[in-house]
Protein backbone atom coordinates (compact mmCIF):
# COMPACT_ATOMS: atom_id res chain seq x y z
CA UNK A 1 0.00 0.00 0.00
CA UNK A 2 1.21 3.15 -1.21
CA UNK A 3 1.65 6.14 1.87
CA UNK A 4 1.18 9.91 1.74
CA UNK A 5 0.92 12.30 3.87
CA UNK A 6 -1.99 14.20 2.50
CA UNK A 7 -4.77 12.81 0.54
CA UNK A 8 -7.22 15.14 -1.40
CA UNK A 9 -10.17 13.50 -2.87
CA UNK A 10 -11.02 15.95 -5.97
CA UNK A 11 -9.03 18.12 -8.02
CA UNK A 12 -11.39 20.79 -8.23
CA UNK A 13 -10.36 25.08 -6.95
CA UNK A 14 -10.89 24.01 -3.50
CA UNK A 15 -9.03 20.92 -4.01
CA UNK A 16 -5.98 22.22 -5.75
CA UNK A 17 -5.98 25.34 -3.71
CA UNK A 18 -5.66 23.11 -0.57
CA UNK A 19 -2.91 20.87 -2.67
CA UNK A 20 -1.24 24.41 -2.79
CA UNK A 21 -0.74 25.45 0.79
CA UNK A 22 -0.04 21.25 1.81
CA UNK A 23 2.45 21.23 -0.26
CA UNK A 24 4.18 24.36 0.58
CA UNK A 25 4.14 23.09 4.09
CA UNK A 26 6.50 20.24 2.99
CA UNK A 27 3.62 17.76 3.09
CA UNK A 28 3.56 14.44 0.56
CA UNK A 29 0.41 15.20 -1.51
CA UNK A 30 -2.00 13.20 -3.53
CA UNK A 31 -4.61 14.12 -5.93
CA UNK A 32 -6.84 11.53 -6.65
CA UNK A 33 -9.39 13.08 -9.89
CA UNK A 34 -12.16 11.54 -11.32
CA UNK A 35 -11.79 13.47 -14.99
CA UNK A 36 -8.87 13.09 -17.25
CA UNK A 37 -7.85 16.64 -16.20
CA UNK A 38 -7.68 18.76 -13.23
CA UNK A 39 -9.57 22.05 -12.80
CA UNK A 40 -13.07 20.92 -11.72
CA UNK A 41 -15.75 22.97 -12.70
CA UNK A 42 -13.71 26.21 -13.74
CA UNK A 43 -12.14 24.13 -16.74
CA UNK A 44 -16.15 24.82 -18.33
CA UNK A 45 -16.23 28.35 -17.07
CA UNK A 46 -15.63 30.71 -20.06
CA UNK A 47 -16.45 33.72 -18.02
CA UNK A 48 -14.53 36.29 -16.19
CA UNK A 49 -14.82 35.91 -12.34
CA UNK A 50 -16.28 37.99 -9.49
CA UNK A 51 -14.53 39.05 -6.54
CA UNK A 52 -11.36 40.58 -5.91
CA UNK A 53 -7.87 40.20 -7.39
CA UNK A 54 -7.18 37.41 -4.80
CA UNK A 55 -9.72 36.22 -6.06
CA UNK A 56 -8.08 36.51 -9.50
CA UNK A 57 -11.61 38.37 -10.03
CA UNK A 58 -11.84 39.35 -14.28
CA UNK A 59 -10.12 36.11 -15.13
CA UNK A 60 -11.77 33.89 -16.95
CA UNK A 61 -12.99 30.38 -14.68
CA UNK A 62 -10.75 27.93 -17.56
CA UNK A 63 -7.69 30.64 -17.23
CA UNK A 64 -7.76 30.40 -13.06
CA UNK A 65 -7.70 26.35 -13.37
CA UNK A 66 -4.66 27.15 -15.26
CA UNK A 67 -3.35 29.32 -12.89
CA UNK A 68 -3.74 27.18 -10.00
CA UNK A 69 -2.99 24.04 -11.56
CA UNK A 70 0.58 25.85 -12.99
CA UNK A 71 0.69 26.59 -8.81
CA UNK A 72 1.68 23.06 -8.16
CA UNK A 73 4.48 22.75 -10.59
CA UNK A 74 7.69 22.07 -9.30
CA UNK A 75 6.94 20.13 -5.76
CA UNK A 76 8.19 17.14 -6.16
CA UNK A 77 6.01 15.63 -3.20
CA UNK A 78 3.02 16.04 -4.96
CA UNK A 79 1.22 13.39 -7.74
CA UNK A 80 -1.78 13.49 -9.34
CA UNK A 81 -3.99 10.62 -10.02
CA UNK A 82 -6.54 11.42 -12.63
CA UNK A 83 -9.59 9.06 -14.48
CA UNK A 84 -9.37 8.07 -10.83
CA UNK A 85 -12.43 7.13 -8.82
CA UNK A 86 -12.41 7.13 -5.18
CA UNK A 87 -14.50 3.72 -4.21
CA UNK A 88 -13.65 3.32 -0.67
CA UNK A 89 -12.51 5.73 2.29
CA UNK A 90 -12.24 3.97 5.70
CA UNK A 91 -11.65 4.99 9.21
CA UNK A 92 -7.91 4.18 8.63
CA UNK A 93 -7.35 6.75 5.80
CA UNK A 94 -7.25 4.13 3.60
CA UNK A 95 -8.84 4.97 0.42
CA UNK A 96 -9.72 2.68 -2.53
CA UNK A 97 -9.18 4.03 -6.08
CA UNK A 98 -10.85 2.40 -9.45
CA UNK A 99 -7.69 3.79 -11.94
CA UNK A 100 -8.26 2.58 -15.51
CA UNK A 101 -9.56 -1.05 -14.46
CA UNK A 102 -7.37 -1.25 -11.69
CA UNK A 103 -7.95 -1.49 -8.10
CA UNK A 104 -5.39 0.81 -5.86
CA UNK A 105 -5.15 1.10 -2.27
CA UNK A 106 -3.71 4.09 -0.77
CA UNK A 107 -2.87 5.51 3.45
CA UNK A 108 -2.68 8.67 3.93
CA UNK A 109 -1.94 10.74 7.69
CA UNK A 110 -4.59 13.01 6.63
CA UNK A 111 -7.51 13.72 3.96
CA UNK A 112 -9.19 16.12 2.27
CA UNK A 113 -12.69 15.40 0.77
CA UNK A 114 -12.88 18.52 -1.88
CA UNK A 115 -15.55 16.43 -3.65
CA UNK A 116 -17.77 19.32 -4.40
CA UNK A 117 -21.59 19.14 -6.10
CA UNK A 118 -24.04 17.37 -7.58
CA UNK A 119 -27.04 19.05 -9.41
CA UNK A 120 -30.09 18.56 -8.53
CA UNK A 121 -32.92 17.62 -10.75
CA UNK A 122 -36.63 18.33 -11.14
CA UNK A 123 -39.28 15.90 -11.39
CA UNK A 124 -41.69 16.65 -14.17
CA UNK A 125 -43.21 13.85 -16.56
CA UNK A 126 -41.14 12.56 -19.25
CA UNK A 127 -38.15 14.13 -17.60
CA UNK A 128 -35.87 11.60 -18.88
CA UNK A 129 -36.46 12.05 -22.63
CA UNK A 130 -33.44 12.64 -24.75
CA UNK A 131 -32.74 16.61 -24.59
CA UNK A 132 -33.23 17.55 -21.25
CA UNK A 133 -29.81 18.10 -19.60
CA UNK A 134 -28.36 19.30 -16.47
CA UNK A 135 -26.49 22.89 -16.63
CA UNK A 136 -23.31 21.11 -16.02
CA UNK A 137 -23.68 18.57 -18.83
CA UNK A 138 -24.56 21.79 -21.12
CA UNK A 139 -21.12 23.23 -20.13
CA UNK A 140 -18.99 20.47 -21.14
CA UNK A 141 -20.50 19.49 -24.77
CA UNK A 142 -20.21 23.08 -25.34
CA UNK A 143 -17.39 24.26 -23.82
CA UNK A 144 -15.02 21.49 -23.53
CA UNK A 145 -16.02 19.74 -26.58
CA UNK A 146 -17.67 22.06 -29.05
CA UNK A 147 -20.90 20.26 -29.43
CA UNK A 148 -24.25 22.14 -29.37
CA UNK A 149 -26.97 20.64 -27.34
CA UNK A 150 -29.66 21.92 -29.28
CA UNK A 151 -30.86 24.60 -31.68
CA UNK A 152 -33.46 25.66 -29.32
CA UNK A 153 -33.50 25.65 -25.52
CA UNK A 154 -35.39 26.80 -22.40
CA UNK A 155 -33.24 27.15 -19.38
CA UNK A 156 -34.95 26.33 -16.34
CA UNK A 157 -33.39 28.16 -12.95
CA UNK A 158 -32.29 31.68 -12.74
CA UNK A 159 -29.45 31.27 -10.48
CA UNK A 160 -26.07 32.49 -11.56
CA UNK A 161 -25.12 28.95 -13.04
CA UNK A 162 -28.48 28.86 -15.15
CA UNK A 163 -28.08 32.47 -16.06
CA UNK A 164 -24.72 32.16 -16.87
CA UNK A 165 -25.31 28.70 -18.68
CA UNK A 166 -27.96 30.61 -21.19
CA UNK A 167 -25.44 33.55 -22.00
CA UNK A 168 -22.75 30.93 -23.10
CA UNK A 169 -25.40 29.38 -24.99
CA UNK A 170 -26.06 32.48 -26.69
CA UNK A 171 -22.82 32.93 -27.48
CA UNK A 172 -21.98 29.22 -29.02
CA UNK A 173 -25.00 30.36 -31.36
CA UNK A 174 -27.99 28.51 -29.95
CA UNK A 175 -31.41 30.43 -28.82
CA UNK A 176 -32.59 30.32 -25.85
CA UNK A 177 -36.41 31.35 -25.79
CA UNK A 178 -36.57 31.65 -22.19
CA UNK A 179 -35.55 30.98 -18.72
CA UNK A 180 -37.84 29.98 -16.03
CA UNK A 181 -37.68 30.59 -12.42
CA UNK A 182 -40.52 28.94 -10.04
CA UNK A 183 -39.81 31.76 -7.25
CA UNK A 184 -40.78 35.53 -8.06
CA UNK A 185 -37.58 36.91 -7.82
CA UNK A 186 -34.87 35.93 -10.10
CA UNK A 187 -32.06 33.56 -7.83
CA UNK A 188 -28.53 34.99 -8.79
CA UNK A 189 -27.09 38.24 -9.59
CA UNK A 190 -28.59 40.85 -11.53
CA UNK A 191 -26.07 41.70 -13.74
CA UNK A 192 -26.06 38.23 -15.45
CA UNK A 193 -29.55 38.70 -15.51
CA UNK A 194 -29.46 41.73 -17.00
CA UNK A 195 -26.33 40.42 -20.16
CA UNK A 196 -29.14 38.26 -21.18
CA UNK A 197 -32.23 40.32 -20.86
CA UNK A 198 -30.80 42.67 -23.01
CA UNK A 199 -29.70 40.09 -25.67
CA UNK A 200 -33.69 39.41 -26.17
CA UNK A 201 -33.66 36.17 -23.52
CA UNK A 202 -37.57 36.63 -21.11
CA UNK A 203 -36.89 35.75 -18.00
CA UNK A 204 -40.15 33.84 -16.59
CA UNK A 205 -40.65 34.14 -12.54
CA UNK A 206 -43.39 32.13 -10.88
CA UNK A 207 -43.44 29.84 -13.88
CA UNK A 208 -41.96 26.23 -14.58
CA UNK A 209 -41.96 23.27 -16.02
CA UNK A 210 -44.80 20.87 -15.70
CA UNK A 211 -43.96 18.08 -18.65
CA UNK A 212 -41.73 16.98 -21.24
CA UNK A 213 -43.55 16.40 -25.39
CA UNK A 214 -42.42 13.98 -27.88
CA UNK A 215 -41.57 10.21 -28.25
CA UNK A 216 -38.41 9.35 -28.73
CA UNK A 217 -37.01 13.05 -28.02
CA UNK A 218 -37.87 16.68 -26.72
CA UNK A 219 -40.55 18.48 -28.96
CA UNK A 220 -41.71 20.81 -26.67
CA UNK A 221 -42.37 21.56 -23.01
CA UNK A 222 -45.76 22.50 -21.36
CA UNK A 223 -45.17 25.47 -18.88
CA UNK A 224 -47.27 26.99 -16.46
CA UNK A 225 -47.64 29.95 -13.93
CA UNK A 226 -47.12 29.22 -10.29
CA UNK A 227 -48.56 31.42 -7.34
CA UNK A 228 -46.87 32.62 -4.45
CA UNK A 229 -47.55 29.07 -2.40
CA UNK A 230 -45.28 27.57 -5.80
CA UNK A 231 -48.93 26.08 -7.06
CA UNK A 232 -49.72 25.26 -10.40
CA UNK A 233 -52.23 28.48 -11.43
CA UNK A 234 -55.10 27.03 -13.35
CA UNK A 235 -55.32 27.66 -17.20
CA UNK A 236 -51.95 29.25 -17.82
CA UNK A 237 -50.41 26.24 -19.51
CA UNK A 238 -48.82 27.02 -22.77
CA UNK A 239 -46.31 24.73 -25.10
CA UNK A 240 -42.95 25.85 -26.38
CA UNK A 241 -41.43 23.94 -28.79
CA UNK A 242 -37.63 23.35 -28.23
CA UNK A 243 -35.33 20.85 -28.92
CA UNK A 244 -32.89 20.97 -25.43
CA UNK A 245 -33.96 21.45 -21.95
CA UNK A 246 -31.42 22.54 -19.46
CA UNK A 247 -32.00 21.98 -15.79
CA UNK A 248 -30.58 24.48 -13.34
CA UNK A 249 -32.10 24.28 -9.90
CA UNK A 250 -29.06 24.47 -7.52
CA UNK A 251 -26.63 21.71 -6.06
CA UNK A 252 -26.00 19.40 -3.39
CA UNK A 253 -22.59 18.67 -1.39
CA UNK A 254 -21.24 15.38 -1.99
CA UNK A 255 -20.92 14.07 1.15
CA UNK A 256 -21.63 10.62 0.51
CA UNK A 257 -17.61 9.32 0.85
CA UNK A 258 -18.04 10.76 4.18
CA UNK A 259 -20.60 8.54 5.11
CA UNK A 260 -18.77 5.40 4.77
CA UNK A 261 -16.41 6.55 7.45
CA UNK A 262 -19.46 7.45 10.25
CA UNK A 263 -18.44 11.30 9.77
CA UNK A 264 -21.78 13.19 11.01
CA UNK A 265 -23.98 14.82 8.66
CA UNK A 266 -26.07 17.54 8.94
CA UNK A 267 -29.22 18.67 7.06
CA UNK A 268 -28.68 22.28 6.40
CA UNK A 269 -30.73 23.86 3.54
CA UNK A 270 -28.69 27.13 3.33
CA UNK A 271 -25.91 25.33 2.53
CA UNK A 272 -27.74 22.53 -0.48
CA UNK A 273 -28.42 19.58 1.95
CA UNK A 274 -26.77 17.31 4.03
CA UNK A 275 -22.89 18.16 4.36
CA UNK A 276 -20.88 17.07 6.91
CA UNK A 277 -20.50 18.37 10.31
CA UNK A 278 -16.76 20.31 11.01
CA UNK A 279 -15.07 21.98 13.31
CA UNK A 280 -13.43 25.15 13.26
CA UNK A 281 -10.19 23.79 11.51
CA UNK A 282 -12.50 21.92 9.05
CA UNK A 283 -11.86 18.86 10.58
CA UNK A 284 -15.39 16.19 9.95
CA UNK A 285 -16.08 14.15 13.02
CA UNK A 286 -13.59 11.31 11.82
CA UNK A 287 -10.21 12.34 13.11
CA UNK A 288 -7.74 13.46 10.33
CA UNK A 289 -10.28 13.58 7.74
CA UNK A 290 -11.01 17.22 6.67
CA UNK A 291 -13.24 18.62 3.93
CA UNK A 292 -13.40 21.76 2.03
CA UNK A 293 -15.00 23.48 -0.82
CA UNK A 294 -18.34 22.96 -2.06
CA UNK A 295 -19.14 19.81 -0.09
CA UNK A 296 -19.41 21.42 3.29
CA UNK A 297 -21.53 24.37 1.77
CA UNK A 298 -22.55 25.20 -1.78
CA UNK A 299 -21.03 28.81 -2.53
CA UNK A 300 -19.31 30.19 -5.38
CA UNK A 301 -15.63 29.16 -6.84
CA UNK A 302 -14.08 32.10 -5.56
CA UNK A 303 -14.94 30.86 -2.02
CA UNK A 304 -14.59 27.16 -2.37
CA UNK A 305 -10.77 28.35 -3.56
CA UNK A 306 -10.48 30.03 -0.43
CA UNK A 307 -11.31 27.52 2.06
CA UNK A 308 -9.03 24.98 0.44
CA UNK A 309 -6.29 27.42 0.82
CA UNK A 310 -7.33 27.35 4.65
CA UNK A 311 -7.49 23.40 4.98
CA UNK A 312 -4.63 22.59 2.98
CA UNK A 313 -2.46 25.16 6.25
CA UNK A 314 -5.01 23.46 8.73
CA UNK A 315 -4.28 19.86 8.13
CA UNK A 316 -0.48 21.14 7.63
CA UNK A 317 -0.70 22.25 11.40
CA UNK A 318 -2.77 18.64 12.42
CA UNK A 319 0.27 17.01 11.45
CA UNK A 320 2.75 19.36 13.09
CA UNK A 321 4.35 20.25 9.53
CA UNK A 322 2.85 24.03 9.62
CA UNK A 323 3.04 26.54 7.11
CA UNK A 324 5.53 28.97 8.23
CA UNK A 325 3.13 31.68 7.29
CA UNK A 326 0.15 29.30 9.24
CA UNK A 327 -0.46 32.22 11.21
CA UNK A 328 -0.77 34.81 8.85
CA UNK A 329 -2.41 33.21 5.97
CA UNK A 330 -5.37 31.80 8.07
CA UNK A 331 -6.07 35.45 9.38
CA UNK A 332 -5.89 35.99 5.82
CA UNK A 333 -7.62 33.62 4.46
CA UNK A 334 -10.71 34.28 6.83
CA UNK A 335 -10.83 37.70 6.57
CA UNK A 336 -11.42 36.82 2.55
CA UNK A 337 -14.22 34.21 2.89
CA UNK A 338 -15.48 37.11 5.58
CA UNK A 339 -15.40 39.54 2.74
CA UNK A 340 -16.92 37.72 0.05
CA UNK A 341 -19.74 36.49 2.61
CA UNK A 342 -20.14 39.95 3.39
CA UNK A 343 -22.93 41.00 1.12
CA UNK A 344 -26.78 40.31 0.44
CA UNK A 345 -25.44 36.87 -1.26
CA UNK A 346 -23.75 36.00 1.75
CA UNK A 347 -26.27 35.49 4.37
CA UNK A 348 -27.77 32.35 3.24
CA UNK A 349 -24.23 30.93 3.49
CA UNK A 350 -23.60 32.50 7.00
CA UNK A 351 -27.26 31.62 8.46
CA UNK A 352 -26.30 27.97 7.20
CA UNK A 353 -23.05 27.92 8.64
CA UNK A 354 -24.63 29.28 11.78
CA UNK A 355 -26.46 25.85 11.65
CA UNK A 356 -23.61 23.59 10.74
CA UNK A 357 -21.87 24.80 13.87
CA UNK A 358 -24.73 24.52 16.43
CA UNK A 359 -24.71 20.33 15.14
CA UNK A 360 -20.96 20.70 15.96
CA UNK A 361 -22.57 20.58 19.63
CA UNK A 362 -25.11 18.16 19.26
CA UNK A 363 -22.21 15.90 18.17
CA UNK B 1 -38.02 44.88 -12.23
CA UNK B 2 -34.12 44.20 -12.18
CA UNK B 3 -35.65 41.08 -9.38
CA UNK B 4 -38.07 39.67 -11.85
CA UNK B 5 -36.76 40.21 -15.29
CA UNK B 6 -33.13 41.70 -15.15
CA UNK B 7 -34.59 45.12 -16.49
CA UNK B 8 -33.78 48.43 -14.59
CA UNK B 9 -36.34 51.02 -14.08
CA UNK B 10 -35.51 53.99 -15.97
CA UNK B 11 -35.18 55.86 -12.09
CA UNK B 12 -32.44 53.37 -11.67
CA UNK B 13 -30.80 53.93 -14.55
CA UNK B 14 -30.80 57.71 -14.38
CA UNK B 15 -29.21 57.40 -10.80
CA UNK B 16 -26.09 56.05 -12.98
CA UNK B 17 -25.90 59.18 -14.98
CA UNK B 18 -24.26 61.92 -14.36
CA UNK B 19 -25.98 65.34 -15.75
CA UNK B 20 -25.96 66.08 -19.74
CA UNK B 21 -23.55 68.70 -19.23
CA UNK B 22 -20.40 65.98 -17.56
CA UNK B 23 -21.57 64.02 -20.78
CA UNK B 24 -20.20 66.78 -23.24
CA UNK B 25 -17.19 64.48 -22.21
CA UNK B 26 -17.33 60.47 -21.97
CA UNK B 27 -18.49 58.92 -18.97
CA UNK B 28 -18.79 55.79 -16.79
CA UNK B 29 -21.82 54.08 -16.19
CA UNK B 30 -21.99 51.82 -13.62
CA UNK B 31 -24.96 49.59 -13.94
CA UNK B 32 -24.67 47.72 -10.22
CA UNK B 33 -27.74 47.57 -8.67
CA UNK B 34 -26.78 44.96 -6.38
CA UNK B 35 -24.05 44.76 -3.60
CA UNK B 36 -22.09 41.61 -5.08
CA UNK B 37 -18.25 40.68 -3.61
CA UNK B 38 -16.63 42.26 -6.81
CA UNK B 39 -14.23 45.33 -7.76
CA UNK B 40 -12.40 45.06 -10.51
CA UNK B 41 -13.80 48.12 -12.00
CA UNK B 42 -12.28 49.74 -9.19
CA UNK B 43 -8.90 48.38 -9.30
CA UNK B 44 -8.82 48.53 -13.14
CA UNK B 45 -9.00 52.35 -13.34
CA UNK B 46 -6.16 54.16 -13.94
CA UNK B 47 -7.49 57.60 -12.38
CA UNK B 48 -9.05 56.32 -9.44
CA UNK B 49 -12.35 57.39 -10.52
CA UNK B 50 -14.32 54.42 -9.35
CA UNK B 51 -14.62 53.81 -5.73
CA UNK B 52 -15.77 50.39 -3.50
CA UNK B 53 -13.67 50.21 -0.82
CA UNK B 54 -12.88 48.30 1.74
CA UNK B 55 -15.90 45.90 1.94
CA UNK B 56 -16.22 44.66 -1.82
CA UNK B 57 -19.62 43.89 -1.48
CA UNK B 58 -20.38 47.79 -1.98
CA UNK B 59 -21.85 49.31 -5.27
CA UNK B 60 -19.02 51.24 -7.24
CA UNK B 61 -19.60 55.15 -7.18
CA UNK B 62 -18.17 57.13 -10.18
CA UNK B 63 -16.23 60.33 -9.34
CA UNK B 64 -17.06 62.13 -12.66
CA UNK B 65 -14.83 64.56 -12.36
CA UNK B 66 -12.14 62.46 -12.32
CA UNK B 67 -13.53 59.66 -15.37
CA UNK B 68 -12.14 60.04 -18.44
CA UNK B 69 -14.23 57.54 -20.20
CA UNK B 70 -11.78 55.93 -21.14
CA UNK B 71 -13.09 51.89 -21.15
CA UNK B 72 -11.07 49.88 -19.48
CA UNK B 73 -13.43 49.42 -16.50
CA UNK B 74 -16.09 48.17 -19.76
CA UNK B 75 -14.20 45.24 -20.21
CA UNK B 76 -12.71 44.39 -16.41
CA UNK B 77 -16.71 44.38 -15.58
CA UNK B 78 -17.11 40.38 -15.17
CA UNK B 79 -20.67 41.43 -15.17
CA UNK B 80 -20.64 43.63 -18.70
CA UNK B 81 -22.30 46.26 -16.60
CA UNK B 82 -20.39 49.54 -17.76
CA UNK B 83 -20.99 51.47 -20.70
CA UNK B 84 -19.26 54.85 -20.97
CA UNK B 85 -22.01 57.60 -22.71
CA UNK B 86 -21.14 60.41 -24.09
CA UNK B 87 -23.13 62.86 -26.21
CA UNK B 88 -21.71 64.70 -29.44
CA UNK B 89 -24.24 67.48 -31.27
CA UNK B 90 -27.15 65.40 -32.19
CA UNK B 91 -25.67 61.57 -30.88
CA UNK B 92 -25.40 60.07 -28.17
CA UNK B 93 -21.56 57.99 -28.48
CA UNK B 94 -20.87 54.88 -26.56
CA UNK B 95 -18.74 52.36 -25.82
CA UNK B 96 -19.69 49.12 -24.30
CA UNK B 97 -18.47 45.63 -23.85
CA UNK B 98 -19.26 42.76 -26.78
CA UNK B 99 -18.35 39.17 -26.23
CA UNK B 100 -20.27 37.79 -29.92
CA UNK B 101 -19.06 36.52 -33.28
CA UNK B 102 -19.02 37.86 -35.71
CA UNK B 103 -17.15 41.64 -34.38
CA UNK B 104 -18.76 44.14 -36.06
CA UNK B 105 -16.87 46.29 -38.63
CA UNK B 106 -16.07 49.95 -38.61
CA UNK B 107 -18.69 52.02 -40.48
CA UNK B 108 -21.76 48.81 -40.03
CA UNK B 109 -24.94 49.83 -39.28
CA UNK B 110 -26.05 47.49 -36.93
CA UNK B 111 -29.28 47.43 -34.44
CA UNK B 112 -29.30 49.71 -31.24
CA UNK B 113 -30.97 47.63 -28.63
CA UNK B 114 -32.47 49.05 -25.16
CA UNK B 115 -32.39 46.79 -21.57
CA UNK B 116 -35.22 45.42 -22.41
CA UNK B 117 -34.06 43.98 -25.32
CA UNK B 118 -35.73 45.66 -27.71
CA UNK B 119 -34.48 47.02 -30.77
CA UNK B 120 -34.80 51.21 -30.64
CA UNK B 121 -32.65 52.20 -32.89
CA UNK B 122 -30.17 52.17 -35.71
CA UNK B 123 -26.82 51.90 -34.23
CA UNK B 124 -23.75 52.89 -36.79
CA UNK B 125 -20.11 50.83 -35.53
CA UNK B 126 -17.79 53.91 -35.33
CA UNK B 127 -14.98 51.90 -34.05
CA UNK B 128 -13.95 48.70 -32.05
CA UNK B 129 -11.18 47.75 -29.81
CA UNK B 130 -10.15 44.24 -29.29
CA UNK B 131 -6.63 43.55 -27.78
CA UNK B 132 -5.61 40.97 -25.49
CA UNK B 133 -6.11 42.88 -21.95
CA UNK B 134 -9.19 42.91 -22.49
CA UNK B 135 -9.21 39.57 -22.71
CA UNK B 136 -11.76 38.34 -25.32
CA UNK B 137 -14.27 41.83 -24.12
CA UNK B 138 -14.20 43.76 -27.05
CA UNK B 139 -14.79 47.42 -26.52
CA UNK B 140 -17.29 48.60 -29.59
CA UNK B 141 -17.22 52.40 -29.97
CA UNK B 142 -21.10 53.25 -31.43
CA UNK B 143 -23.22 56.13 -32.44
CA UNK B 144 -26.90 56.43 -32.44
CA UNK B 145 -29.30 59.56 -31.94
CA UNK B 146 -28.81 61.74 -28.91
CA UNK B 147 -32.23 61.17 -27.59
CA UNK B 148 -31.39 57.43 -27.28
CA UNK B 149 -28.71 58.36 -24.46
CA UNK B 150 -30.65 56.85 -21.71
CA UNK B 151 -32.59 53.63 -23.42
CA UNK B 152 -29.49 52.46 -25.79
CA UNK B 153 -27.04 49.71 -24.00
CA UNK B 154 -26.36 47.19 -26.92
CA UNK B 155 -26.30 46.27 -30.40
CA UNK B 156 -27.30 43.41 -32.62
CA UNK B 157 -26.42 42.30 -36.11
CA UNK B 158 -29.27 43.02 -38.52
CA UNK B 159 -31.09 39.87 -40.43
CA UNK B 160 -29.91 39.71 -44.30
Amino acid sequence: MISKDLIIIGGGPSGLCAAKTALESGLSVLIIERNPNVGGQLVKQTHKFFGSKDQYAKTRGFDIAKKLISDLEGFPNLEILTEATVVGLYRDRVVTVLHKDKYVRYQAKSIIVATGASEKFLAFENNDLPGIYGAGAIQTLMNNFGVLPGNDVVMIGSGNIGLIVSYQLIQAGVNVKAILEAAPKIGGYKVHASKVTRLGVPILTSTTVKKAIGDTELKAIEIVSLDEKWQEIPDTSRKMEIDALCISVGLSPMHQLLSMIGAKTKYVSELGGFVPVIDKNYQTTTQSVFVCGDAVGIEEASSAMMEGYLTGIYVSKHLNTAHRKADDLIKYYKEQLDMLRNGPFGIKTKTGLNKLKEGIHDA
Amino acid sequence: MLNSNGVPTLNQVLSRFPDEKALIRPKAILECYEDIPCNPCETSCPFNAIIIGENINTQPKLDVLACTGCGICVTSCPGLAIIIAQLVGDKAVFKIPYELLPLPKKGEIWLGVNRNGDVICDAKIESILANKKQDHTALITVSVPALWIHEFVTIREKDE
